[in-house]
């Protein structure tokens, strides 16, 4: 499944994540992530975003990401609300 | 938890760093607001961030409470609840509450409540009641589900809708404190306050709490975590009174010794309710960690 159009979720507060999505010409989920511990759980952050567009099922995406210091459970939140909101009509 | 509820804070939804923290402020209570606290734009957002705090954080002590939109004037009410509830909450605050809303919401959290092999009716929830119409039907809305644990009284919304003004002295809301009071009691169930809206003003919230204490109700919301221990400070019972209920209860069970059906205390009758009061205060200075036989007069 493809989104169809752009959409974004969160903000840039500390303690969250910005989220903007688009559809995407190249195949699978491109990522481009930006964040103030890149160093510390720059992998872990990617993970969690590939895990979530992962389970809702999306295969072709383009995501880009401005972490604040977001935990797991608000960067699996804004990239899902990001989506969902890619997928309306 | 009935009685337990001195001091209920609302934090907005959609804030990650307040859904991590929320649990550290001593409230009995937080009222997670997907409504008026967050923006219509930002209501599938909240929704899904806070389903996923839920599911992630312990919040200890404190009780878990969700204020979502109005379940049929609201397009958002109806998801609220079908995506927080399975998370697993303790209560749901159901603004604008009439019969037919509670009802509704009752056979919901029934319907989930199985489906995540919960007990069924330990979702609770919380009318509040912030309308003419809510006022005016208090007793019917209590008595729609054996759910409701406690009624909150919303002064701002309530006073607009009787089209009075709202004062820093409270007097326009006399009658509905008392109203909430006298029906809750009858009830057994929790009257909880509305909120103190300076959040600077300390004088005023303590007057205010004062005020709602002397007409009945068992405790008050919050909109800021400093608010709490002020809260707090008023429902604890005074060290008088609870000097005065220990007195009571140790000549009811000298009275009891000896056989006698009625007894005095300093030259008054003790008759039952005084006890009964007596009991209510010892129990309370419990919940405030007085021990027996502890003097903090």
């Amino acid at each position: 499944m493809d989104i169809k159009h752009p959409a974004k979720a969160g903000s840039l507060e500390s303690n969250d994540i910005y989220v903007m999505v688009e559809p995407s010409s190249e195949e699978g989920i491109v990522l481009e992530l930006d964040s103030i511990v890149m160093r510390q759980f720059g992998r872990h952050i990617e993970a969690a975003i590939k895990e979530t567009v992962t389970k809702l099922g999306i295969d072709n995406i383009r995501i880009v990401a401005k972490d604040r210091g977001a935990l797991d459970f608000t960067i699996k939140a804004r990239v899902e609300t990001a989506v969902k909101r890619a997928l309306e009509e | 938890m009935e009685g337990c509820r001195r001091s209920m804070l609302f934090m907005p939804g959609n804030n990650p760093g307040m859904l991590q923290s929320a649990g550290v402020f001593s409230a009995d209570s937080i009222i997670f607001d997907l409504e008026d606290g967050v923006s219509l734009q930002e209501k599938d957002s909240a929704r899904l961030l806070l389903r996923n705090a839920l599911q992630t954080f312990d919040y200890g002590g404190t009780e878990v409470v969700v204020r979502v939109n109005n379940l049929t004037g609201s397009p958002y009410g109806l998801a609220d609840v079908e995506v927080i509830a399975p998370a697993g909450v303790a209560a749901i605050m159901l603004p604008k509450a009439t019969e037919k809303e509670i009802i509704l919401l009752d056979k919901m959290l029934a319907e989930i409540e199985t489906k995540t092999e919960r007990t069924t009716g330990s979702t609770k929830i919380f009318p509040l009641i912030e309308t003419a119409y809510g006022l005016m039907h208090l007793k019917r809305i209590i008595s729609s589900s054996i759910r409701i644990a406690g009624v909150l009284l919303g002064a701002e919304d309530l006073t607009a809708d009787l089209g009075i003004k709202r004062t820093r002295d409270g007097e326009e809301i006399f009658m509905a404190r008392c109203q909430v009071a006298i029906a809750c009691r009858a009830a057994g169930i929790d009257a909880i306050d509305t909120p103190f809206a300076d959040v600077q003003d300390q004088e005023g919230l303590i007057k205010d709490t004062q005020k709602a204490k002397a007409l009945g109700l068992t405790g008050k919301a919050a909109i800021n975590p400093r608010q709490i221990g002020l809260i707090h400070e008023v429902f604890a019972p005074s060290p008088e009174e609870v000097l005065y209920a220990r007195e009571v209860i140790t000549a009811m069970q000298e009275a009891e010794k000896e056989g006698k059906g009625v007894f005095s205390l300093h030259n008054k009758m003790i008759d039952a309710p005084i006890i009964s009061r007596a009991q209510a205060v010892l129990a309370k200075a419990r919940q405030y960690g007085w021990k027996e036989g502890e003097n903090h007069a």
